[in-house]
């Protein structure tokens, strides 16, 4: 992800100012919606209907086989494992979202694809040389012992430089997948999006903390 | 019956066409109705309705992708705008070049209210310098008008709108009169940090000024200074005051806003605008020509009804182009004729010339000590709660770059987005499992961003004209942009990344990527921060402007221009209260005028 998207994503995130903040971000190189690779499928278009509620695979066809939906899967729950704060990733619909984002006819979400993709072959690759066996029948000590080889691009070994890339790439979209869901938000005790009678500021405790108050 | 069809347009003979329902056309169709003209408004996109179509609680998770912005939706898919972006199908326009130092991306939003559906609602006026620019540094031009001329007008339109904001009483950050400005928000915690730390670097930060309603409007006093001597104005403005919402501290402005708490043109000029019975529109009406008459007069507009595809004609007394910057431009030199071979007014030959953005640059940091910080809601209004002016005006000339920039920032724990846990890499080492949820939650709202908005001085190589092969799918000949930026504007964008990295390291934070100290590299592509102005610039002398001080065409009498086109600089202070402003001001010319019979 270069680093336009990936502001681009924070900011997104930080509902505080998406239209003040977005403005810098159509330096993006003007793609235009592309159906390459996907024959039959198009995007939303200009004027989709915005109060709707969107579920994967309604828009366009969803991409992954069973072996690359369980590959995800582990791999996914891997980087977002259950704990007392919150379900794993694939229990909260990741997996679907990571389909319905690689499947997606625009340019970044096609270059996803085909990193994704490649990536899983990548992992069953790595897993048949060192354990003869697929990613996903490896026990968790196998598996994070190749997770731990490309979990740090800048850290990672030349020949693990693009899985490394992968890995960070996959960890965005998982990340970007749980966090956005009822469950992720209440694992990051967001408080908002519902109307109040004031703004009121920060709590004294808050502002004692950083040394405001 | 406000909402009419072409064909109904056509058998009407109006007082005023305006072309445009955005900033500027709104507030023209808005003061000029209220004083009881007869307004056709021809809006090329389609018809609608914020209060029924925005998403205002939607989260990401119930959209495609998340929300996430694509080529179809490029602010992502809850943003306001419908049929727009850099690229409209259907549409084309052409760049001489492609290169990020280079090129002109031309945003459109194809929507009734234009591009107010979207915007950042960031509402600052010019200063006196701002209108008088070549006098103070001998560079681009100055406006035939001054700031005392606008001031009034800024003053209405802060009543009529509701802009938030504090009077300061800094250089060339003009005070508001009394009665104006809504209260501020109360600040975020970040926004209290940043204050406190840049202010040890000597640069201010003071209440941001947005159109947010942070209470009900003064329906009680404002009508009367809003409509001096016009109860029947008076009267309806203060009944759609009322039916105003003040903002519930909650969802995105970039959304839209159903309860009407924010400016859109949708939610404040159109309404009372129609209830005046005066206002009829047309939607889907793309306006490609102005017609002129034996007399070197406007008669009135040629246009496609996108519905049907047909060729339809309105006429008018007088008409008014406020279609945005560039497409104004687009449609004065597609309007040739033999009195006007060159497109029309342009015998000074300046139609096209001169077309500004504004200069930006962005960088963002991440504060420790915004980590891990008690939960607590942080939506306040929506961003833009605090702001830097520009803070070294008596430092002009001794910078390496003319003219300033203002700083819009922002943090906190906002709705998660695909971005919230993103690119950690660089601060968790590369962290998945149990440690990698314990990192997104003590990252989560502890960045702060950082954006540089700066003047851009015009120049002889930034400006567009009609290509001679390419049209679009109706058949109209589209615009080709030329772009370049001079030192000055990059200049100022490496002084951007200095100074917010050095906001960055006072909080002690870390700076994000990296600064960017190449500003040809650190400025953001021509067109990109939608605050493209100018192309037909006023000015005093018709030999080198396009318009008189009242937006008027210099070659065509009944001609008025009332967007970001006439604007002879582009201070950094965004455009859109300033189109308003000059609109009613041009407005209140226009109305002079017909009443003398001179229209």
């Amino acid at each position: 992800m270069d680093r336009r998207t990936s502001i681009k994503w924070m900011l997104a995130a930080a509902a505080s100012v998406p239209s003040l903040r977005n403005y810098a971000f159509g330096s993006e190189p003007l793609a235009s919606t592309t159906t390459a690779g996907l024959p039959g499928a198009s995007g939303y278009g200009t004027d989709p209907n915005l109060v709707n509620t969107y579920k994967a695979g309604e828009l366009w066809p969803l991409t992954f086989s069973a072996k690359q939906r369980n590959t995800a899967t582990v791999l996914s729950d891997l980087i977002i494992p259950a704990d007392e704060m919150s379900p794993s990733a694939s229990a909260v619909g990741v997996i679907d979202f990571i389909d319905e984002w690689i499947s997606a006819p625009y340019k970044p979400n096609q270059k996803d694809r085909h990193t994704v993709l490649e990536g899983f072959d990548w992992l069953d690759r790595e897993s048949a040389k060192r354990y003869s066996k697929s990613f996903a029948a490896l026990d968790q000590a196998q598996q994070r012992a190749i997770c731990d080889d490309i979990c740090h691009a800048a850290k990672a070994k030349p020949t693990f430089a693009n899985a490394a890339k992968f890995f960070a790439r996959y960890r965005d979209l998982t990340a970007g997948g749980f966090y956005t869901t009822p469950d992720g938000r209440k694992d990051l005790q967001y408080v908002g999006n519902t109307p109040l009678k004031s703004f009121d500021g920060p709590p004294l405790e808050v502002l004692k903390k950083v040394g405001l108050a | 019956m406000p909402f009419i069809t072409s064909a109904t347009a056509a058998k009407e003979h109006y007082d005023v066409i305006v072309v445009g329902s955005g900033a500027g056309g709104g507030q023209t169709a808005y003061t000029l109705t209220m004083e009881g003209a007869h307004v056709l408004m021809l809006e090329a996109g389609r018809k609608y309705d914020p209060a029924t179509e925005t998403p205002m609680f939607q989260t990401p998770d119930l959209a495609p992708l998340r929300g996430d912005g694509t080529t179809d939706k490029p602010f992502g898919f809850y943003d306001a705008t419908v049929d727009g972006g850099w690229q409209v199908p259907g549409e084309p326009y052409v760049q001489t070049r492609t290169d990020d130092a280079g090129r002109f991306d031309w945003w459109r939003a194809r929507m009734l209210g234009g591009r107010t559906n979207h915007w950042g609602r960031i509402s600052l006026r010019n200063g006196p310098y701002d209108f008088k620019p070549y006098s103070r540094d001998g560079l681009g031009f100055d406006w035939p008008i001054s700031y005392e001329d606008m001031a009034p007008y800024y003053d209405k339109v802060e009543m009529l709108v509701g802009v938030y904001g504090t009077s300061e009483g800094l250089e060339n950050t003009p005070n508001s009169s009394p009665g104006c400005l809504l209260p501020p928000p109360k600040p975020k915690v970040s926004d209290l940090l940043v204050a406190a730390r840049a202010a040890k670097l000597g640069i201010p930060v003071i209440p941001g000024h947005r159109a947010v309603l942070t209470q009900q409007l003064d329906w009680k006093t404002s009508p009367a200074k809003l409509h001096p001597g016009n109860p029947a104005a008076q009267k309806l403005i203060a009944e759609d005051m009322q039916r105003r919402a003040a903002c519930f501290w909650a969802t995105p402005c970039g959304r839209g806003c159903s309860i009407r708490a924010n400016y859109q043109s949708t939610t404040v000029h159109l309404p009372p605008a129609l209830a005046t019975g005066k206002l009829d529109i047309v939607t889907d009406a793309m306006v490609h020509e102005v017609t002129i008459g034996k007399d070197g007069r406007a008669t009135g507009v040629s246009f496609v009804d996108r519905t049907t595809g047909k060729q339809q004609h309105a006429t008018a007394r007088v008409v008014v182009l406020a279609a945005s910057a560039c497409e104004s431009v687009r449609i004065l030199l597609n309007s040739k004729s033999p009195l006007f071979p060159n497109g029309l007014a342009n015998s000074s030959g300046k139609v096209g010339k001169y077309i500004m953005d504004t200069v930006g640059s962005s960088l963002d940091g991440q504060v420790p000590l915004l980590e891990s910080l008690p939960p607590h809601n942080e939506d306040a209004a929506s961003g833009h709660q605090m702001y830097v002016p520009w803070w070294l005006y008596q430092h002009a000339g001794k910078l390496g770059f003319a003219r300033g920039y203002h700083i819009e920032f922002g943090g906190g724990k906002g709705m998660p987005g695909l971005g919230t846990a993103a690119e950690l890499e660089w601060l968790t080492g590369g962290s998945y499992g149990a440690k990698f949820k314990q990192d997104a939650r003590r990252y989560y709202g502890s960045f702060v961003g950082f954006d540089g908005r700066g003047e851009m001085i015009p120049n002889e190589h930034s400006w567009c004209e009609i290509d001679p092969t390419v049209k679009d799918k109706w058949g109209i000949p589209v615009l080709r942009f030329h772009w370049q930026w001079s030192q000055h504007e990059t200049r100022q964008a490496a002084h951007m990344q200095k100074t917010f990295a050095d906001i960055i390291e006072a909080m002690g934070g870390r700076v994000r990527g990296r600064v960017e100290t190449d500003g040809a590299k650190a400025i953001a592509p021509g067109g990109s921060i939608i605050h493209e102005v100018g192309g037909a610039i006023m000015g005093a002398d018709a030999k080198t402007s396009v318009t008189n001080k009242w937006c008027q065409t210099w070659d065509v009498k009944n001609l008025f221009l009332t967007d970001g086109a006439p604007f002879a600089s582009n201070a950094d202070k965004n455009p859109t209260l300033t189109i308003m402003a000059n609109a009613w001001r041009v407005a209140d010319q226009i109305l002079e005028r017909m009443r003398q019979k001179e229209l």
